[in-house]
Order: C-alpha cells, then sequence, then structure tokens
C-alpha cells in the first residue's frame, strides 16, 4: 500500500514539476487565459454594462479553453518518449494513474485559473459578489473540465491522432458543465433560481466526471496502445 | 513484504544492486516460455508460431531482418501488445506478478523527460516502479547512475544529453530497479565500446544473479553462451 502511494506521489511530483518548468503548461495556461478576456472587451467595445452582464461567461469560456489547451499533450508526451509503456507495464492500476496525472494537471493548470480569475474579472467590469461567485464556480467546476479531458487525451494518443481532433472531441461534452458554471455564477448575483440550484448540480457533474474519466480513460490508453 | 526486503538488500549490496535480480532469495531457477506465439501488426501477420524458453542465467539473443518482429515479440512478452495466438509463461517468479510487471523493457524510446535532471528522472522511476519510498531511493539512484557513467551529470536537465548518455541513463533504470526479466530492443543503439563493455559486464552480473535477459540485437552483445532465437520467413504464416 505504501509502495503504491509513493509511486503516485512521484507521479504526482513529476508532472507538477514539469508543468511549472519553463515551457511547462502551467504558464501558457494562465496566459491563455488572460489573452481571451483580453480580447473580448476589445471585440464588444466599451459597453460596461454589457460587459458586466457577459463578464462570467467569458471568464467560464476562458477558462474552459485553457485548461483544454494544455490537456491534449497529457499522455501525448508520455507516449512519445516511452514513458507510457513503463506506467502501464507497471504495478500500479491504470485508472489511479490517470486520476493522479489528471489532479496533478488541475492542481498546475486548473487552480491558477482560478486564481487568476478575480483580477481578469475587473477587467470585464464584475462587481465583487460576481468576481466572488465567478471563482467559487471555476474552483468547483474546473475538475470536471480537467476529468472530461482525460478522455480526450487518453482518445488522442490511442488514434495516434493528436492537436485539433481533442478540442472537437471533448468541447461537446462539456457543455453541461458550461452551462450549469455560468448559470451558478449568474444566480450568484441575483436572479430568480437559488445559488444552491445549478451550484450543487455542478458540483455533481464533478464528482461524476471524477468517477467516469479515470476509468474511461485508463479504457482508451490500454486498448490504445496494442 | 518483498519491499522491505528489496530494501534491506540492496542496502547491504549498495553498489552492486543489480547483482540481486529483485527475485526473493528462494526462487532459484525461472523459465520464461513462449508457446505458439502469434502476432498481427495492423491487419499485417508479424510472425507465428513461434517457440521458445529461456531460463535463469542463460540469456537469449533475437534476431532476424528489419520488420521480422523483433521488437513485437519483446512487446508482447512485456505485455503491451495482445498475442494473436499462443501463450508466454512464467515459471518461478511472483505468481502475483503478470510477467511485465517482473520484467524491465528497454525499447527504442528512452523515457527520460528534458526538463527534468538526470536525477529527478531516475528517481521518478525508482519511486515508480519500485515503489521505494524517500530517502531510501536515493542511494539505488546513486548506484545507478556510477554503474553507468553519469554520476557527474546528476543535475544536468536530461535534456542537454547526448543520443548515448540518453540511453545510459535508461539502462540505469534496470540497475536501480531489481526486476528479474530483462527486455532489451537494441541495447546497444548509439553506445559507444566502452559503454557497449559496461553494458555487458553489466547483463553477465545480471545473469550471474539467476536473471533472465532476453535480447533483441544486429550486433554482438557479448554474453557468453547465448541461444539464439531467429525470426524470419521461415517462421512467418502466410
Amino acid at each position: 500500500m505504501t509502495a503504491i502511494i509513493t509511486a503516485l506521489a512521484a507521479l504526482f511530483t513529476r508532472d507538477a514539476r514539469i508543468a511549472i518548468r519553463i515551457g511547462g503548461g502551467a504558464m501558457i495556461g494562465v496566459l491563455f487565459f488572460l489573452t481571451v478576456v483580453t480580447l473580448v472587451p476589445f471585440a464588444i467595445g466599451p459597453d460596461l454594462a454589457l460587459l458586466r452582464r457577459i463578464g462570467p461567461a467569458i471568464l467560464w469560456l476562458g477558462a474552459l479553453l485553457a485548461s483544454l489547451l494544455t490537456l491534449d499533450r497529457l499522455f501525448a508526451s508520455d507516449h512519445e518518449d516511452g514513458s507510457l509503456d513503463l506506467i502501464l507495464m507497471g504495478r500500479i492500476p491504470m485508472e489511479i494513474v490517470v486520476l493522479t496525472k489528471a489532479v496533478a494537471h488541475w492542481v498546475t493548470t486548473g487552480l491558477p485559473l482560478v486564481v487568476a480569475s478575480p483580477i481578469l474579472g475587473l477587467f470585464l467590469n464584475l462587481e465583487p459578489v460576481a468576481l466572488g461567485s465567478t471563482a467559487l464556480t471555476l474552483l468547483v467546476g474546473t475538475p470536471a473540465l480537467t476529468f472530461i479531458g482525460v478522455v480526450g487525451a487518453a482518445l488522442a494518443v490511442a488514434l495516434r491522432r493528436g492537436g485539433l481532433l481533442m478540442p472537437v472531441m471533448v468541447l461537446p461534452m462539456t457543455i453541461p458543465v458550461l452551462i450549469f458554471g455560468v448559470a451558478a455564477t449568474n444566480a450568484g448575483v441575483g436572479g430568480t433560481v437559488p445559488f444552491a440550484t445549478p451550484f450543487t448540480i455542478l458540483c455533481a457533474l464533478t464528482l461524476m466526471s471524477a468517477v467516469i474519466g479515470p476509468f474511461a480513460a485508463a479504457a482508451t490508453l490500454r486498448h490504445g496502445m496494442e | 513484504m518483498p519491499a522491505g526486503l528489496a530494501a534491506k538488500t540492496a542496502r547491504i549490496t549498495a553498489k552492486h544492486a543489480w547483482i540481486m535480480p529483485g527475485a526473493t532469495p528462494g526462487t532459484a531457477v525461472m523459465e520464461l516460455e513462449g508457446t505458439d506465439l502469434g502476432c498481427v501488426r495492423g491487419g499485417r501477420r508479424v510472425f507465428s508460431g513461434v517457440n521458445f524458453t529461456v531460463v535463469s542465467s542463460k540469456p537469449m539473443v533475437l534476431t532476424g531482418a528489419n520488420g521480422a518482429g523483433k521488437s513485437s515479440l519483446l512487446r508482447l512478452i512485456a505485455g503491451l501488445i495482445r498475442p494473436a495466438e499462443g501463450a508466454v509463461a512464467l515459471t518461478g517468479g511472483d505468481a502475483e506478478l503478470s510477467v511485465g510487471e517482473q520484467a524491465h523493457y528497454v525499447g527504442h524510446l528512452d523515457p527520460l523527460k528534458p526538463a527534468l535532471t538526470v536525477t529527478e528522472n531516475l528517481t521518478f522511476w525508482v519511486r515508480f516502479l519500485n515503489g521505494r519510498a524517500p530517502p531510501g531511493d536515493a542511494s539505488a539512484v546513486e548506484s545507478g547512475l556510477d554503474a553507468v557513467g553519469l554520476g557527474e551529470l546528476g543535475h544536468l536537465p536530461a535534456g542537454y544529453l547526448s543520443a548515448g548518455q540518453r540511453r545510459r541513463l535508461s539502462l540505469a533504470r534496470m540497475l536501480a530497479v531489481p526486476r528479474p526479466i530483462w527486455l532489451l530492443d537494441e541495447p546497444t543503439t548509439a553506445l559507444d565500446a566502452a559503454s557497449q563493455e559496461r553494458l555487458g559486464r553489466v547483463m553477465q552480473a545480471h545473469l550471474d544473479g539467476g536473471g533472465i535477459i532476453l535480447a533483441a540485437t544486429h550486433g554482438p552483445l557479448g554474453l557468453d553462451g547465448a541461444q539464439e532465437l531467429r525470426l524470419g520467413p521461415k517462421v512467418a504464416g502466410p
């Protein structure tokens, strides 16, 4: 048992280290998030009321695209240098390996997005309550994006097609998360629906994807490596 | 508890960790047997009807032309691809583990991360494959790096290594993590003469300790008494 924990801790440390070193995914994700959010006011124009109304949706879209941007390398880099072979041969069940890699990915790329979102929200003229509720829904919702994304990342390796295949497959599956994420944020600011209703559904989506995602990705990797 | 036992033996034999091939002391002779193995890759039949038996301390060398299926056979034994027919069986090993879980597979690729240092790369594999917690893993990493002559380069990011040094770092993994079966696919690629000789000594030490070696190669490996398994048109089916 301790051997498994040691092995998983080593995997987590390795992935986190690669992500935060130069050229890793952690900074790229936040910078991409910043770029998307900064571009929107330029496209829409200086309508502060409009920005305030669609601000949470823009933050959510930016976070969605930023977390998917870095996900497609999750297994591809391990596949290209042969690490995935050794991981598959190892004694650790692939489902837990996928879960660990997903958690490492979220901590290094999802969490910085959550931290950055209040600052970027200021660019969109959001009021303090909206900043808080966006950060909270992103904190709860971005893990779901990662756990759904790992299935796409595994498919990209199994099908030996990288690049745009991943977002094309994964983005449709993230629609429920996006709907309830933005709905919860808007409900937090005010509206007819109580905050808890969409927020608990968002929590449920994250928990479900945390269970289904690793199993689906592990099965894909095992069969796809043939 | 094999992990604790392995840790103890490794501590005793500090620099010669690879001589203990990870098998528990009771298991004297192991036998790896493939019966009537067939392999289909991408709809093409690579080989069929391959039979072999490898026993402890007696290496087997896989030869054959390009595309004869040497790499496929090694990956099949490692459990990375499923055989179209036939089976691989191991007697004398740990019954609870599959063949792949008791084997080292050194393929064409060197599983190294360029952003991590040489030591970090090897430490990861020691912890991941062996479950050896810090700080007990440090001695295994150190002796592994010393054994392949990379002891001085531990702090260097692996991205700066030459092809031969990358390959030596891959080989250091076999020494730092004790496993009884070594599946080597062209292990001498990119190695200079001195390193090839060192690899020969390391493999001989593994065999002397009761290990199993199956190596695909085009050139001589310098192993005494190696039996040869030739893959080629005569065993390939229609």
